[in-house]
């Protein structure tokens, strides 16, 4: 059996689910008889999970409105370069 | 509110949309492209198709640039300066990988040397060798209490996770932020870092697993502690 040790530094690659068949089978193993382990991977799961489900917010108005301006004020001196 | 008239009737090189009723040329409908096409109508000088892609990923880039850099004023001129570079070099974008992968590496660099010119006294790196500890961090062993999404406030979980995450290192967080908020994959997020696959695993490790800590305290489930698995 491994330890948690061992599990945890295979952790990242069983959260993205990358680890070969073999060693998936030896983690999954090792979480059902670890409940430490188990709650590390379930709440590490729901720590991405819940960070995933945030939208970005909008950006304050002012802040695109000065974006959308400089943006214009670049294009339009690549066109008079272009002219 | 009328129709606009459907993508496959009224195509034209300058993204231009009618309606069908008036006849009026409106605001053209760029949310129907998807990303190549923008960015070939933009290398070709269509400057309504890069406008488009700033306002596709505009909301990412600033949200990005602030979780770097922890500040408003220079998550703006990140933002800024990120999307008037990308406009100035576009010439340089081979399409080998994605536009928003592209942009968000400029952006990651420009937020760098944000947080380099705030911290003179103190280097900024995203290569530098970072001490992943041979102890991972595992001392909160609780189950969650429900679901956060249902039990706080958009606002207040909102507030809960910035915190959380601004108590990360620089290293750290970034790394969390390209593969775990953006999204991005271990290689494009090592490929926009200037790191190896394996550095950017070990970071991604250290990180979610502070951020697991931090926000177990906040959402365990009363009278759960440690004691209760041992």
């Amino acid at each position: 059996m491994l330890t948690c040790k061992e599990f945890l530094t295979e952790l990242t690659d069983f959260l993205d689910e990358e680890t070969d068949p073999g060693l998936r089978a030896k983690l999954d193993k090792h979480i059902s008889e670890c409940p430490n382990c188990w709650v590390v991977v379930d709440t590490c799961k729901k720590t991405m999970q819940v960070y995933k489900g945030m939208e970005p917010q909008s950006i304050p108005n002012d802040v695109e409105t000065r974006l959308m301006d400089a943006l214009s004020r670049k294009m339009a001196a690549r066109r008079s370069g272009e002219a | 509110m009328t129709a606009l008239a459907q993508p496959a009737a009224a195509p034209n090189p300058c993204l231009g949309w009618y309606h069908k009723e008036s006849g009026m040329e409106t605001a053209p409908r760029t949310d129907i492209f998807d990303e190549t096409a923008l960015v070939d109508l933009a290398r070709q000088g269509d400057d309504t198709a890069f406008t488009a892609l700033v306002s596709r990923y505009d909301r990412k880039i600033f949200r990005l640039a602030k979780n770097i850099t922890q500040n408003d004023e220079d998550a703006e001129d990140v933002l800024q300066d990120a999307f008037l570079k990308a406009y100035t070099h576009l010439d340089r974008f081979n399409g080998d990988s994605k536009f928003y992968t592209w942009i968000v590496r400029i952006a990651v660099n420009e937020a760098l040397m944000k947080l380099r010119k705030r911290r003179s006294d103190k280097m900024v790196s995203l290569d530098e060798e970072i001490d992943t500890g041979e102890e991972q961090v595992t001392r909160e062993i609780a189950v969650w209490d429900g679901d956060p999404e249902q039990k706080y406030g958009q606002a207040e979980l909102r507030q809960i996770l910035d915190e959380a995450v601004q108590n990360l290192k620089p290293a750290f967080r970034s790394v969390f932020h390209l593969r775990d908020v953006e999204e991005l994959s271990t290689e494009e997020t090592a490929e926009v870092l200037g790191l190896s696959v394996p550095a950017v695993k070990s970071r991604l490790l250290r990180a979610r697993l502070q951020l697991r800590e931090r926000l177990t305290k906040v959402f365990k489930r009363k009278g759960d502690d440690t004691l209760a698995y041992m």
